[in-house]
């Protein structure tokens, strides 16, 4: 029931914005957002984006777990 | 295009790599970890990981699932709402199923009473406009990721002026049972892998008085695979250092003080109040009710209908499911006379419900 999904928005007109799901479009609401644009990454739960999506952190990220996976575990 | 970066938090080369870091990072008796997310019980389940890491880490299911911890009471006062004459029930896909004391929504429904499934708070504001002569009610159930899109249709619905719109709100906010588990000895809490989205809400920051007030490590962490066991293996390093603060991995959603805006609306619709927890008893300010402002849209005060206590049902040992007391299959109805098909407690209606992973995806080692 809290599956929040990402999805990506391809339309926007005040807080309506059409988005994609993995291809599959549907309608959702960006008013729990200070800032939407287009081509942004949200997650989606309920019918609304409830948050951004950061592409550079997602990257980070990798790089930490990546980092933590070749760790010397002696250090 | 595709979704940045997903398939890359699925390797399996570096999750190998990191299940061996987590077994070489902790010697000592296994490291009681609960997650308090259905998705990360769901993903646990799903990808396997409790036993590649036995023996180091024991993955406890916390009430990570808004359903599961619904009490028999409101469901009641939903079927009893829903069998009311010009009364539409929305509500999401989920707590059809769950099984009241008298009953489930589903047989109310084949009983004649009009209950929808939505995907969002707003299909049934638009409902509710299309029916003019009907009054839909929206079960409002879910935690700090769904309180906000409840809050957001509430104000939406204000603002269209469509009156035949309320809210029967059982919402609630995680953080209050976490600190009522991590200060109960009898369920042993070494750290909590933190709910992801929850915290694109509240913010990591949130869990700083957890962690520090029961020294327990908490992690925010995502959930792909390569997430969760980042996010163990984060867990297991403070407590080999004896440390115990917050760390988030998932900042590519949640950030230090979480979501403002939907922090507003929160405090803007909703007080917080008393909630019963199934299995947790009473907790203080842990569930939103609706302010005064929006008493027009608070389906108790509007249509005179209260949730009762209502005892537990015997034989279910959902409440012990939820604390971490027993796996699943230490309830002797799981498998039995408990099964996705015949569930008697929500911890098997629900798919993220600790009861239903455990028995779709097998052993809990
Ligand atoms: S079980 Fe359902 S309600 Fe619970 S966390 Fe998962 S999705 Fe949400
Ligand atoms: S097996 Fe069924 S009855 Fe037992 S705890 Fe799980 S959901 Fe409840």
């Amino acid at each position: 029931m809290c599956l929040a999904i990402p999805a990506q928005i391809l339309t926007l007109e005040e807080t309506r914005a059409v988005v994609s799901i993995g291809g599959v479009t549907r309608e959702a609401s960006v008013m729990l957002l200070d800032s939407a644009a287009v081509g942004d990454w949200v997650l989606l739960h309920a019918g609304f984006a409830i948050e951004k999506l950061d592409p550079d952190e997602a990257e980070k990220t990798l790089a930490l777990i990546r980092e933590m996976a070749d760790a010397d575990p002696a250090r | 295009m595709p979704i940045p970066h997903v398939d890359a938090y699925r390797a399996a080369a570096p999750a190998a790599a990191l299940i061996a870091r987590i077994r070489e990072a902790w010697s000592g008796p296994p490291v009681r970890i609960m997650e308090v997310c259905g998705t990360h019980t769901m993903a646990i389940a799903r990808h396997g990981l409790r036993a590649p890491l036995a023996g180091a880490v024991k993955l406890i299911s916390g009430p990570g699932c808004p359903v599961c911890v619904t009490p028999d009471g409101y469901i009641d006062a939903a079927v009893a709402l829903a069998s009311r004459a010009k009364i539409t029930l929305a509500t999401f896909g989920d707590m059809v199923r769950v099984p009241g004391s008298r009953g489930s929504l589903e047989q109310a429904r084949a009983a004649g009473a009009d209950v929808r499934i939505v995907y969002s708070p707003l299909d049934a504001v638009d409902l509710a406009a299309a029916e003019p002569d009907r009054e839909v009610v929206f079960l409002g159930v879910g935690f700090e990721t769904t309180a906000p899109t409840v809050a957001g249709a509430i104000v939406t619905a204000r603002q269209r002026n469509t009156r035949n719109f309320s809210v029967l709100s059982s919402l609630r906010t995680i953080p209050g049972a976490m600190a009522l588990l991590a200060a109960d000895p009898a369920v042993r809490i070494d750290a909590f892998l933190c709910p992801a989205n929850v915290s694109a809400i509240i913010g990591a920051d949130a869990y700083r008085p957890l962690a520090e007030r029961y020294l327990l490590p908490c992690v925010v962490g995502g959930f792909e695979p390569l997430d969760i066991l980042s996010s163990v293996l984060m867990i297991l390093r403070q407590k080999s250092r004896g440390e115990a603060r917050v760390e988030n991995e998932y900042a590519r959603v949640a950030t230090p003080g979480g979501n403002r805006r939907a922090q507003a609306l929160l405090a803007e619709v909703f007080e917080p109040c008393d909630a019963d927890w199934r299995g947790l008893g009473v907790l203080p300010a842990s569930g939103l009710r609706i302010a005064g402002g929006y008493a027009d849209f608070d389906a108790g005060r509007k249509l005179g209908i209260a949730v009762a206590a209502t005892p537990v049902r015997s034989g279910c040992r959902c409440g012990d499911v939820l604390k971490g007391m027993i796996d699943p299959p230490g309830c002797p109805l799981f498998g039995a006379a408990c099964t996705p098909a015949t569930p008697v407690g929500p911890c098997m209606v629900s798919t993220e419900g600790a009861c239903a992973a455990a028995f779709k995806y097998g052993s809990l080692a």
